[in-house]
């Protein structure tokens, strides 16, 4: 049967899956499957897409009582202070201890969300109503969230257009993190998809434009910025549009210097705006301040599955080492690290990291993607591999990384994993890892069956779709064992220390051997996807030449 | 072949992650004493059976107070709560103490009651839902069957939401259903008297499978292979109750105290506001003061019965598979139309059948089942549960939209009436969703508190007695070929003539 199913063609494939129930359903809950193949075979895509957008933004509709984290509380602070608090309080009103700390567009976004939202219950809007959540506020924000996803809905819309035969995925991880846990990173993929979906298109400055925008929303999107800085600054300013016209000279002083300014007013533009009027009155320093606190320790309290985890347990196990074999060592770092609690901590046996470390680490190991980037102009695939690249790269090495960070890698590879059998396989496997790693973000036992489901559900939708595409064997028999291995490690994370029998002691232990499952997992995908970008660039180089 | 394993996982996946998400809403009665609801209910069943003998299950004791939701539903149901009953015990004891647990509301215990339902769904009503799809697969249909069962969203809005058990009784109900289909009487006729001695309410569906068996006799060619099928099948009948009731039947009293508790005459004649047609008539004529209770029974009785009989009649005179699933459905919804104390959650009982029919009727199946989900919206209005009906009901609608309706639409082109049905359906949407509006956002006057939940309830009772009219029609035009009516000879004698003739071919 597996022969059979290589044989076809992959597009009757998928012509085949596309006319199956499952397909609409999971786009309904796998949430947002780009698959433009479903125009092909069936008639009628845009009323189909439709469809599939209405459906699931009714499931989503479903999750309204379910847990809220802090940030459901972070974003109705918000919503108080842009809509009863002059403009020059913004940033330093300090009445909740949730302060506003994204960029200003974010703050006049919650400020047109209030304009609504007064109409739902007028008491959330109270700046001293601290953590009031009564049924209306619940709905209205949930509702928020579920309007402002059409703008995902739409992106993904454009990218699959764009994308052609080829379809992207995403995962269940903006299900968590967005309807459960509670915040609004589908809009902001959305907008992140148009403007990937404009750079396909070769329209710029457009792209341009819209990355900015987002960059004012949510500043993590930095860690982006050095892919498009590359891309734009080489393929648009230096070397001009692609389809090269010859009665035009592109490269002269003068018509890149045009460019340049171009592409500068734009994002001037919007930064103007953004951040305008905050300069006007003088609080250029202190919204800055609010946007990047170092305070934050190296770790977040659960750690991100990345290369800083490995460290944190190597060390641990140095301590437990040494203490066996009678070194002397420390004593006091030990609990605290593991404590949950505890913003900033020092290691014991390894030297400490400081913030500059973590950043010249970022740097270092996206550079050798940005020469692949430069020496490839006018390849915006490339572009999107080196978007995904930058994002990784600050996964793994940025300072106090959230584990939900790690949908900045799995979005734009979801883009790529049908056009690449290598990026298909490291999507397979990074995916169940990365979403599985997303688990102790919704910790009440209520939601377990939901994510248990959601992630069994993705990766048998992976499967499907990407066996069609790419033919049978995905993942590697030590890949597979690593995956089933994460079955024993959840029940262990779900059946708790206490019913263990690990008692008091050791009441993180679960969620520390999780990360750092994961890690391993997280840090062989980031090496496995870093040789595929570099070594078939090279392989290329050494085909030409 | 490895496709279609991962499609029926990722339906059945789709199910449970949709049954979980509804199962986080509050259930019926929550944070409401005295009485509270149908949760209550169960957990008071489970303390009931977990603590007293079984002789005091269905009787009135001190211990046992039958005004506070007592036991009356059959002896498998009480089983059931003994199980969970226990199940309960060992994780709290306190969630099923005798007397102190009333009213016992907990989040751990909400979790443990959701889970027990989420349990029975996985145990007997997927499985069943899956040997349907296997059975219809000798007929080219069932995917679509398989996925509408497990999506059709008034079950699980009920049974995980409202909550009740209704998919076991349902489950066992679809197997027996699947049994018939593949020729397996015997089995079919033992698993539909489970389900009805799960819960009552399986009567509805009884007297079709009573016609289509004693057909299925008739046909057995001669006075003596009718004779032994129908001792064959009278003895799986008297077996099963036997073994169900025997630990009742040490005492005479006991037993008829449990039958009495089963059929409540002296509740009334329609709860709330349902879409039957009493409920609608009595806007116009009172007739609860009309009629006192005991006549108004019997003229429910006279009426079902005489309104089902051309059905079963039919069904009698060719027992086909596709032929039983029509009058299964159309004997569902008579009765619910026409019978005593009926509840809104019975349409249940025939929309599982018209969830049997997706693949022959796509249209008009796909249409009765998003009126039967909006029926229910006054009691989930009631319970809380409005959100997570209104989002169902629209998703519903898209995917019948995208996956059923697709395939009516060259059929639609064709003929003039078609064209009607389908501007009729839109219609019909529109009224659902002004209707629905208005209960939701219009305060009714005063006078009237309950005008919308009525309207509505008369809206859909108009629907039913179209969609009944309409498949009692469907029943009496589908082609009838006697030669395949007896599947079993007629598919043993084709292979026997094969075979012959391949012996004769090597020969």
């Amino acid at each position: 049967m597996a022969t059979f199913t290589r044989n076809q063609s992959p597009a009757s494939c998928q012509g085949g899956a596309a006319r199956t129930p499952l397909f609409c359903i999971s786009i309904c809950i796998v949430q947002h499957t780009i698959y433009s193949q479903t125009a092909a075979g069936s008639g009628r895509p845009s009323r189909m897409f439709g469809l599939a957008v209405i459906g699931m933004s009714c499931l989503k509709l479903l999750l309204l009582p379910a847990y809220r984290s802090t940030d459901f509380e972070v974003h109705r602070n918000w919503l108080a202070v842009t809509h009863s608090l002059p403009l020059d309080r913004w940033y330093v009103d300090q009445t909740s201890p949730w302060t506003l700390d994204y960029p200003p567009l974010f703050a006049w976004f919650e400020f047109l969300l209030a304009k609504v939202a007064q109409f739902f219950d007028a008491a959330m809007l109270d700046v001293n109503n601290l953590n009031y959540a009564s049924p209306m506020t619940v709905l209205f924000q949930r509702l928020s969230v579920i309007v402002t996803d059409l703008v995902f809905a739409y992106g993904c819309k454009v990218c699959g257009e764009e994308v052609g035969r080829v379809g992207g995925m995403g995962g269940p991880g903006l299900l968590l993190v967005d309807h459960i846990h509670f915040q609004y990173n589908g809009f902001l993929f959305g907008l992140l998809f148009i403007s990937i979906a404009r750079m396909l298109q070769r329209r710029e400055i457009e792209s341009a434009f819209w990355f900015s925008i987002l960059l004012n929303l949510k500043h993590i999107y930095l860690y982006l910025a050095p892919a498009y800085f590359i891309y734009l600054l080489r393929s648009y300013v230096l070397l001009g549009p692609f389809p090269a016209r010859a009665d035009k000279p592109q490269t002269s002083r003068l018509a890149q210097l045009l460019r340049l300014v171009k592409l500068g007013v734009v994002v001037g533009m919007v930064f103007s705006l953004s951040f305008g009027p905050f300069i006007m009155r003088g609080q250029l320093l202190q919204v800055l301040a609010r946007l990047f606190p170092f305070r934050r320790g190296l770790c977040h309290a659960y750690w991100a599955p990345n290369f800083w985890a490995l460290y944190n347990f190597a060390d641990k196990m140095l301590v437990v080492v040494g203490g066996r074999l009678g070194w002397q060592v420390a004593k006091q770092g030990v609990a605290s690290m593991t404590g949950g609690l505890v913003q900033e901590f020092s290691h014991t046996v390894l030297p400490s990291v400081p913030p500059v470390a973590t950043l010249i680490a970022t740097a270092l190991s996206i550079v050798p993607g940005l020469v692949v980037l430069w020496r490839s102009p006018h390849s915006p695939w490339q572009f999107i591999r080196m978007l995904m690249l930058c994002g990784f790269g600050s996964f793994m090495f940025g300072w106090h990384v959230h584990e939900k960070a790690i949908l900045m890698v799995l979005l734009p590879l979801g883009l790529l994993c049908l056009l690449r059998k290598g990026e298909a396989q490291v999507f397979m496997f990074l995916s169940i890892v990365g979403h599985f790693s997303l688990f102790p973000l919704l910790f009440t036992p209520q939601e377990t069956p939901i994510k248990v489901t959601a992630l069994v559900l993705h990766a048998l939708f992976t499967v499907q779709v990407l066996r069609a595409q790419w033919g049978q064997p995905l993942l590697h028999a030590i890949e597979n064992l690593y995956l089933l291995g994460l079955v024993p490690l959840f029940l262990l994370l779900e059946l708790g220390p206490g019913r263990l029998g690990l008692g008091e002691g050791l009441p993180f232990l679960p969620l520390m051997l999780v990360s750092v499952y994961c890690a391993l997992g997280v840090t062989y995908s980031w090496l496995k996807l870093t040789y595929l970008v570099i070594g078939s660039a090279w392989k290329f180089k050494k085909k030409t030449s | 072949m490895l496709n279609k394993v991962s499609n029926t996982a990722m339906v059945s996946l789709v199910a449970i992650l949709v049954r979980w998400c509804v199962s986080l809403h509050p259930y019926s009665g929550q944070g409401k004493p005295p009485m509270y609801g149908d949760y209550e209910a169960q957990r008071h069943w489970q303390e009931v059976t977990v603590n007293l003998p079984l002789a005091e299950w269905y009787a009135n004791t001190t211990d046992n107070d039958l005004q506070y939701w007592g036991l009356d539903y059959p002896p498998l149901t009480a089983y059931h709560s003994y199980l969970c009953g226990m199940a309960a015990r060992r994780l709290n004891p306190s969630f099923v103490a005798l007397h102190e647990s009333r009213g016992y509301e907990s989040n751990a215990h909400k979790l443990f009651m959701r889970y027990t339902v989420l349990v029975a769904d996985l145990l007997l009503y997927f499985p069943a839902a899956y040997c349907m799809m296997r059975v219809l697969a000798r007929w080219r249909a069932g995917r679509q069957e398989f996925v509408c069962l497990l999506l059709y969203p008034g079950l699980y809005l009920v049974d995980h939401g409202h909550f009740q058990y209704n998919a076991v009784s349902l489950g066992l109900f679809v197997l027996a259903v699947a049994a018939l289909s593949s020729n397996r009487d015997c089995l079919g006729t033992v698993l539909f008297c489970l389900a009805l001695n799960y819960k009552q309410m399986e009567l509805y569906h009884a007297l079709p499978f009573f016609f289509y068996l004693l057909g299925v006799c008739f046909r057995q060619g001669g006075i003596l292979g009718f004779l032994w099928k129908l001792i064959k099948l009278g003895f799986c009948v008297v077996m099963t109750f036997t073994v169900v009731w025997l630990p009742f039947a040490s005492n005479a009293d006991v037993l008829a105290q449990a039958v009495h508790r089963l059929f409540p005459f002296e509740r009334g004649l329609f709860e709330d506001k349902v879409a039957s047609v009493w409920c609608s008539l009595s806007v116009v004529v009172k007739v609860k003061t009309l009629v006192d209770n005991r006549n108004m029974a019997l003229i429910c009785l006279l009426s079902t019965v005489v309104c089902m009989l051309p059905s079963s009649l039919h069904l009698f005179a060719r027992p086909t598979p596709r032929h039983f699933r029509y009058a299964l459905l159309n004997a569902s919804l008579v009765f619910f139309l026409l019978s005593y104390h009926v509840h809104e959650k019975t349409i249940l009982l025939a929309a599982i059948p018209a969830c049997l029919l997706v693949s022959e009727e796509p249209f008009m199946a796909a249409w009765f089942l998003t009126v039967s989900t909006a029926s229910l919206l006054p009691l989930m209005i009631k319970d809380g549960l409005m959100v997570p009906l209104l989002g169902l009901t629209v998703a519903f609608v898209a995917l019948t939209h995208h996956y059923l309706l697709p395939g009516t639409h060259k059929v639609a082109r064709k003929t003039a009436l078609w064209v009607w049905m389908r501007r009729t359906y839109y219609l019909s949407l529109a009224g659902l969703v002004f209707l629905g509006g208005a209960a939701i956002l219009v305060p009714p006057p005063p006078k009237l508190p309950d005008l919308f939940p009525v309207l509505l309830a008369i809206y859909c009772c108009g629907h039913f007695i179209f969609f009944c009219l309409y498949f009692h029609y469907c029943q009496f035009t589908i082609k009838y070929n006697a030669a395949s009516s007896n599947n079993n000879t007629h598919t043993a004698s084709t292979s026997n003539n094969k075979q012959i003739q391949r012996k004769v071919k090597a020969n």
